[in-house]
C-alpha cells in the first residue's frame, strides 16, 4: 500500500472530530472519500498532511510513519495536497502560484518540462501565466490550483472537493484530468461532493460518517448501492 | 526664506528619514511575515549602535564596523527568534509582544552593565566628515551618504523580495503561511530568515544615528516609538508604506524644527492621529508586503 491509515483521530479543541479512521490507498489507485457534510472528510486529507495540531494514530507512506513529520516534508516525500478552499495567493500571478509549486524538489529541467507540458494539460493557464491569480475565475484558479500542487510531481495526490461551485465544462475537463494524471503514475485520494462521478472514476471509496468509516468497498459497487448512497450521502 | 533653504531643509528630513526608514522596514517586515509585533526592535536599534563603537574602538575602522554591525545584531536576531519566540508561535500575538518587551529591558541592562550608563560620542568617519555642495547648498557629506547606503539598500531588499525565489516565498508566506508549507517549503526557515534581517536592518539604523544623536543606552525607546509609528501610518506589515511614512516623518521633523522647533517630536503623532482618522488600515495597509 502507498497510503495506510490507521485509527487516526483528530481534536479540534474539545471535540473529538476523527474517531479511529481507517483507510487505505494502494499505488495507481483512484480512492474517493465520501460522506455528508461534516462528516470529517477535510480534516482526514488534513490529518494526513500534518495540518491538525491534535491527532494521533499511525499514517504511513511508502512505509514511513509520517505522523511526526512537520508539512513540508511530508510534501517533499511526495505528497500533495489540494486543500478545500483552493488557497491562491493572492498578489502573485499565475507564473508566480505556479513557481511556489517548484521550489521544493523540483529540478531546473523537471520545472522547465513541467511548464512545457501545461499547455496540453492547462490551456486556460497558460493564456493567463502573467495575470493576477485572484483575477481567475473560480475554475481557473481550482486548476492554478491542481497544476500548483501537481507541478511537484507528487506521487500521491490529494484533492478536497476540486469540482465544488465549478461549471460542469470544466468539472468533465478536470475529470479528464485526473483520468490522464492517474495514466501517468500518479495515485489520487479524491473527495467529492458529486458522489456519482467521484465513483465513475474511482478504483474504490470509503464512505465517512461523525468521524468513523463507515463502509468501504469498490466504486462499481457502490454505485449500484443506492440504499448506501442515501443513508451516508444525501444532504 | 530661499527655496534652495527650504529644499535643503528637505534633505536633511530625508536623511533623518533614511534611518527611520530602515528602522520601520524591519519591523514592517518581521510584522509582515512572523505577525511579530517585536518590542525589542529599538533594543536592537541600540545594540547596534554599541556594537558599532565597540567594533570602531578594536579596529578604528567606520566601514568594518558598517558591515559587522547589521551581521552581528542580525545573529544576535537569529538567536532570539531560534530560541526565544519560536516556541510562542500559533499562541496568539500577545505572547511574542511580551517576551520581546521582557527582552528589550534585559538588553537595555546588559548594555548599561557592559558600557555604563553614561552617553558615549560616536563620531562620523573622517571621509564623511565636512560639507559637499550638492547645487543648492552645502550639505553634510554625512547626511548625504545616509540617504544614499539606504536608497541603494532598499533597492537590494526590492529585488530581493521582487526576484528571487526567497522574495517568492517571503511574499507568499505573508499571505499564506500553510499552503507555503503545503508545498514543501520549511517556512519556519523562512521566518528565522526574515527576522534575522529585521533586527539586522534595526541594529545598523543604530549605528547610522550614532554620529547624529550620540550613543546612548535608552536610545531604543524612542526608535521603537518613532519605528511603530511610521508602521502605523503606512500601514502594518507593509514594506512600502514603512519607506513612504519614514520619509514623511523626517520630512516633518525637519520642517517642523525650523517653523515650530518645540512641535518637532510631536509631528508624527499628529500625522498618525490624522492617518488613522482619514485612513484607518494606514497608507498602504492590507495591501501586502510590497503592495
Ligand atoms: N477549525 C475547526 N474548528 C472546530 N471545528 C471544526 C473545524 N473544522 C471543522 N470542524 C468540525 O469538524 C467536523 C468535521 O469537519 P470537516 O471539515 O472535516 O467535514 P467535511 O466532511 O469536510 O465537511 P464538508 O463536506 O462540509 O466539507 C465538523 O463537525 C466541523 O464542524
Ligand atoms: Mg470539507
Amino acid at each position: 500500500m502507498m497510503l495506510t491509515v490507521t485509527g487516526l483521530n483528530a481534536w479540534y479543541g474539545r471535540s473529538h472530530v476523527l474517531q479511529g479512521v481507517d483507510l487505505t490507498v494502494g499505488r495507481g489507485e483512484i480512492v474517493s472519500l465520501i460522506g455528508r457534510n461534516g462528516a470529517g472528510k477535510t480534516t482526514t486529507l488534513r490529518a494526513i498532511m500534518g495540518l491538525i495540531a491534535r491527532r494521533s494514530g499511525r499514517v504511513e507512506f511508502e512505509g514511513v510513519d509520517i505522523l511526526p513529520l512537520p508539512v513540508h516534508r511530508r510534501h517533499r516525500l511526495g505528497i500533495g495536497f489540494v486543500p478545500e478552499d483552493r488557497r491562491i495567493v493572492a498578489g502573485l500571478s499565475v507564473r508566480e502560484n505556479l513557481r511556489l509549486g517548484m521550489l521544493a524538489g523540483v529540478d531546473r529541467g523537471a520545472a522547465a518540462a513541467f511548464m512545457a507540458s501545461l499547455s496540453g494539460m492547462f490551456p486556460r493557464l497558460v493564456e493567463r501565466l502573467d495575470q493576477p491569480a485572484d483575477t481567475l475565475s473560480g475554475g481557473e484558479q481550482q486548476m492554478l490550483a491542481i497544476a500548483r500542487a501537481l507541478a511537484s510531481a507528487p506521487k500521491l495526490m490529494m484533492l478536497d472537493e476540486p469540482s465544488e461551485g465549478i461549471m460542469p465544462v470544466l468539472v468533465d475537463e478536470m475529470f479528464q484530468l485526473f483520468g490522464r494524471m492517474r495514466r501517468d503514475g500518479t495515485t489520487i485520494l479524491l473527495i467529492e461532493q458529486n458522489v456519482e462521478r467521484a465513483l465513475g472514476i474511482s478504483d474504490r471509496a470509503y464512505i465517512i460518517d461523525q468521524g468513523r468509516i463507515v463502509h468501504q468497498g469498490d466504486a462499481p459497487a457502490l454505485l449500484a448501492d443506492t440504499a448506501i448512497q442515501e443513508r451516508y450521502c444525501t444532504v | 526664506m530661499s527655496p534652495n533653504f527650504l529644499l535643503l531643509q528637505a534633505f536633511t528630513g530625508f536623511a533623518l528619514g533614511a534611518i527611520y526608514v530602515l528602522l520601520a522596514v524591519g519591523l514592517a517586515l518581521v510584522f509582515g511575515l512572523l505577525t511579530v509585533i517585536n518590542f525589542a526592535h529599538g533594543a536592537m536599534f541600540a545594540v547596534g549602535a554599541y556594537i558599532g563603537i565597540f567594533v570602531f574602538g578594536l579596529t578604528g575602522n567606520f566601514w568594518i564596523s558598517l558591515v559587522i554591525v547589521p551581521l552581528a545584531v542580525g545573529g544576535i536576531g537569529l538567536v532570539v527568534e531560534r530560541v526565544l519566540v519560536r516556541p510562542l508561535y500559533g499562541r496568539g500575538i500577545d505572547y511574542p509582544l511580551l517576551l520581546t518587551f521582557g527582552l528589550s529591558y534585559v538588553l537595555l541592562d546588559l548594555i548599561r552593565i557592559l558600557w555604563g550608563k553614561q552617553g558615549l560620542p560616536f563620531d562620523a568617519p573622517d571621509a564623511l566628515s565636512g560639507a559637499v555642495d550638492i547645487g543648492i547648498g552645502y550639505f553634510p557629506l554625512y547626511r548625504l551618504f545616509l540617504i544614499a547606503l539606504t536608497a541603494a539598500l532598499l533597492v537590494g531588499l526590492w529585488l530581493f523580495i521582487d526576484k528571487t525565489s526567497y522574495g517568492l516565498v517571503i511574499r507568499a508566506g505573508a499571505r499564506d503561511p500553510e499552503i507555503v508549507r503545503v508545498l514543501g517549503i520549511d517556512i519556519a526557515r523562512v521566518w528565522l530568515m526574515v527576522f534575522g534581517i529585521g533586527t539586522g536592518l534595526a541594529g545598523l539604523a543604530g549605528m547610522l544615528a550614532a554620529p547624529l544623536q550620540g550613543v546612548f543606552p535608552e536610545m531604543g525607546t524612542p526608535a521603537l516609538m518613532v519605528a511603530f509609528v511610521i508602521t502605523v501610518i503606512g500601514g502594518m506589515g507593509s514594506l512600502v508604506g514603512a519607506v513612504v511614512a519614514g520619509l514623511l516623518v523626517g520630512l516633518a521633523e525637519s520642517f517642523t524644527a525650523i517653523f515650530a522647533p518645540q512641535f518637532s517630536q510631536l509631528s508624527m503623532y499628529v500625522i498618525m492621529v490624522l492617518v488613522l482618522l482619514l485612513r484607518p488600515q494606514g497608507l498602504f495597509g492590507r495591501a501586502g508586503l510590497l503592495g
